[in-house]
């Protein structure tokens, strides 16, 4: 399991438990359980603060980066937090902080459970130095090569097409005719 | 529409099936505890009752269904047995990852619904400790039971306990959480994104379905849900007694303090006969694995692609099938599965892997990749072959003129089809039903035709020897490419082979015209049925079923198959 990175395991499992917590709220509150103003508040805010922070998926060191729909205005929210959403040691102990009042009502443990583990997933990863990069879109497109090789002089001579072909065939000549491979231009 | 049918209606009256039966034992168990026996403890819970109840069951029926279609030997034994029957229904056994994916949604959408209303049930239980009021029916009822623990209806006994601690204190309450972040943790590993990168991750967590199925039997053995007993309804008639009960047990009064008693645990009824199968499926595999499979020979590509020869007794296989591999020097747990690419005449099967991630690449090296020398045979690594699996793509046989549409590593199984079409021509003189092959192959980049090109050309070559060169025309279509090699196409178009593959069909760029290639073959077969198979992506799939159902006028008639391969 080389090369595995924890970090995107670890989102999966926080979103979730974000949601549960946000149902786990939203159950208490309807229920109207024991100590629902107070804990339902903490857990559905708690939810939703958790849902919008791992919304957006980090972009991936290593291979394409699968984002989640619509996820670009989040991208953009949680980088401007800079450091603090950047570094998944931040992340790990906000969530272990996070989930401790879920502990409380029984309608939200499981919620503070999974995100316990979560919270456990995203140290692995932050202990294997990964962190959290934003994954915006590609606004400049790698065009630099082009014009540079056509500014210096060439060094070889143009391909040409094998010599049967650019001997003179005075009986076709609308079939010795050829285009040059290579576009050639004036500057 | 036929087509749609042809290809979907199986499935769709499946799952139909299967919906049907989860809603009816939803309702039947709702109404179940709508009866007199449960009276008292609705009394306490009201209808949560029957909201915990009847996802229960539903769970029941999914947790004995999910184990059933990844018992991958067992779908190959009843494959084989009901394909000389019905080839669709044959078919509809290699939908299996789908329905597992399914049943494992309805497992958690009922997990939730069963969750949400045993927090309210809790919450009941408790609410009828904290009101310790003797003229409250709902404390009287919690009482019972107090003093001699004989027969309580309430499973939570003092009012100075929270729902939480009684939750980690009954079986039922902690087997409960124990399976559910089981549960949770599978699906969360399950995701696309995690399951595509990191296969390990998902195969080795997806293991915790050991600790959700121990629990998931345990978690009934409690007795938590308590009703009346028979003999009790006898002397304390709930419709009567209800009011009555101060007076419950007095002289003079026709009721007799009631008694209750939990259900016996039913899930394990369920789930036992899956977990019995799915125990001999791995005893199966493991005896597959202690098999002996000889590589014959390895071939490595210049596309990171490894070719391995294997021979193993007994084997025997079809077009189009596929095979676990496991190599238990690279890894001990991990089996991968990969399309065989030879033909069944042939007398040994070969798989083409390419090298995409951890385990592909210890193979390789294990394999030698990395020297540049010829291995000695008895250092090539130990291998375990599970298989082979798949409905066989025979259909390809049935048709007159058949088109083959493989997009990038999607013709490997056509690898296979072709061989095999060539040796039955050939070889066995068997007057093969199939004339005429139009094979396409779509390809981003030129690095991927390495292998296949070699088989095209022995073919090529084999087709010219014999003086049969019309019965396969295949047509090779690069659709992405860089500015150089465009270059080096160009100069080299009046070449006699083709300067990527070596054919003497020339490659073609960009994407095909098949509005074009339609009306071409149809101009030239009038009169037959073309069969349409495709190993690609499913947006091709589309455009290729629209133009098999605009090109089907007159006498010929494209027929689109939705083989799964």
């Amino acid at each position: 399991m080389g090369k595995i990175e924890w970090a995107m395991w670890a989102n999966e499992q926080a979103l979730a438990s974000g949601l549960i917590l946000l149902t786990g709220g939203i159950v208490g509150v309807a229920g109207q359980f024991r100590g629902w103003p107070f804990a339902a508040y903490i857990i559905s805010a708690a939810g939703v603060f958790v849902c919008l922070l791992e919304y957006p998926r980090s972009k991936r060191a290593k291979g394409t980066s699968v984002e989640r729909t619509g996820q670009y205005c989040f991208t953009v929210c949680v980088k401007s937090f800079g450091p603090l959403t950047r570094n998944y040691y931040v992340r790990a102990f906000l969530h272990a902080a996070i989930c401790v009042p879920g502990g409380f009502m029984l309608a939200t443990v499981l919620g503070c459970v999974c995100l316990g583990i979560a919270s456990l997933i995203y140290l692995a990863a932050a202990i294997r130095g990964e962190h959290w990069e934003p994954v915006l879109p590609q606004k400049e497109t790698t065009r630099k090569t082009d014009p540079v090789s056509v500014r210096n002089p060439p060094e070889m001579p143009p391909p040409r097409p094998p010599p049967e072909v650019r001997r003179k065939r005075v009986d076709d000549l609308e079939g010795a005719a050829y285009d040059n491979p290579i576009p050639v231009s004036d500057k | 529409m036929g087509n749609f049918a042809a290809n979907e209606g199986l499935s769709i009256f499946v799952i139909l099936v299967w919906l049907g039966i989860n809603a009816f034992l939803f309702v039947h168990f709702y109404m179940a505890f709508l009866v007199e026996r449960w009276f008292y403890t609705r009394v306490l819970l009201g209808h949560a009752l029957s909201w915990a109840r009847a996802p229960a069951a539903c769970l029941n029926f999914n947790c004995m269904l999910i184990l059933l279609p990844v018992c991958r030997n067992l779908l190959s034994f009843l494959r084989g047995t009901i394909q000389c029957c019905s080839r669709t229904a044959a078919r509809q056994l290699d939908r299996n990852l789908t329905f597992h994916k399914l049943v494992a949604y309805m497992i958690a959408f009922h997990t939730a619904v069963h969750i949400g209303a045993h927090l309210f049930n809790f919450e009941f239980f408790m609410d009828a400790q904290l009101d310790r009021n003797s003229s409250l029916l709902p404390f009287i009822l919690s009482e019972i039971g107090t003093g001699d623990n004989a027969s309580f209806l309430n499973p939570i006994r003092t009012n100075e306990t929270s729902p939480t601690i009684v939750m980690f204190t009954t079986i039922a309450g902690l087997t409960g959480v124990v399976i559910t972040l089981a549960l949770i943790l599978i699906i969360t590993s399950s995701m696309e994104v995690i399951r595509r990168s990191y296969f390990e991750v998902f195969w080795y967590t997806h293991h915790l379905f050991v600790i959700f199925f121990i629990g998931l039997v345990f978690h009934g053995f409690g007795r938590i849900v308590r009703g009346q007993t028979a003999a009790s309804l006898k002397t304390n008639r709930p419709d009567v007694c209800a009011d009555q009960f101060e007076d419950w047990g007095n002289n003079g009064s026709e009721c007799a303090v009631p008694e209750f008693a939990g259900n016996p645990p039913m899930t394990w009824k369920w789930v036992v006969g899956p977990m019995i199968l799915y125990v001999c499926e791995r005893l199966v595999r493991l005896y597959r694995s202690h098999q002996k499979v000889v590589i014959t020979k390895v071939v490595m590509h210049p596309s990171k692609t490894l070719e391995l020869q294997m021979k193993r007794k007994g084997f025997h296989m079809e077009v189009g099938q596929y095979v676990f591999i496991q190599c238990p020097s690279v890894s001990r747990l991990e089996w991968h599965p990969f399309t065989l690419t030879s033909a069944p005449e042939e007398d040994y099967f070969s798989a083409h892997i390419r090298i995409v991630g951890d385990w592909t690449q210890a193979l390789y090296e294990a394999c030698g990749g990395d020297k540049t020398e010829p291995q000695e045979a008895w250092k090539l690594p130990k291998l375990a072959i599970d298989g082979p699996f798949g409905t066989a793509s025979e259909d390809v046989f049935r048709y007159e003129v058949v088109m083959l549409v493989g997009a990038g590593i999607g013709v490997t199984p056509f690898a296979s089809i072709l061989k095999s079409v060539w040796y039955k021509r050939i070889q066995n003189n068997q007057d093969v039903f199939t004339k005429k092959i139009y094979f396409y192959w779509l390809c981003p980049e030129t690095q991927a035709f390495e292998w296949f090109a070699d088989l095209l050309q022995s073919l090529e070559g084999q087709m010219a020897e014999k003086g049969v060169t019309d019965f396969l025309s295949y047509n090779i279509y690069l659709t992405r490419w860089k500015e150089t090699e465009a270059a080096h196409f160009r100069v080299h178009h009046e070449a006699e082979n083709d300067p990527i593959t070596g054919l003497k069909q020339k490659t073609l760029y960009g994407k095909p015209n098949w509005d074009n290639e339609f009306t071409h073959i149809a101009s030239k077969h009038p009169g037959t049925k073309v069969g349409v198979f495709l190993c690609g992506p499913p947006q091709l799939g589309k455009s290729l079923e629209k133009q098999s159902l605009s090109h089907t006028e007159g006498d010929v008639k494209f027929i689109f198959n939705k083989e799964n391969f």
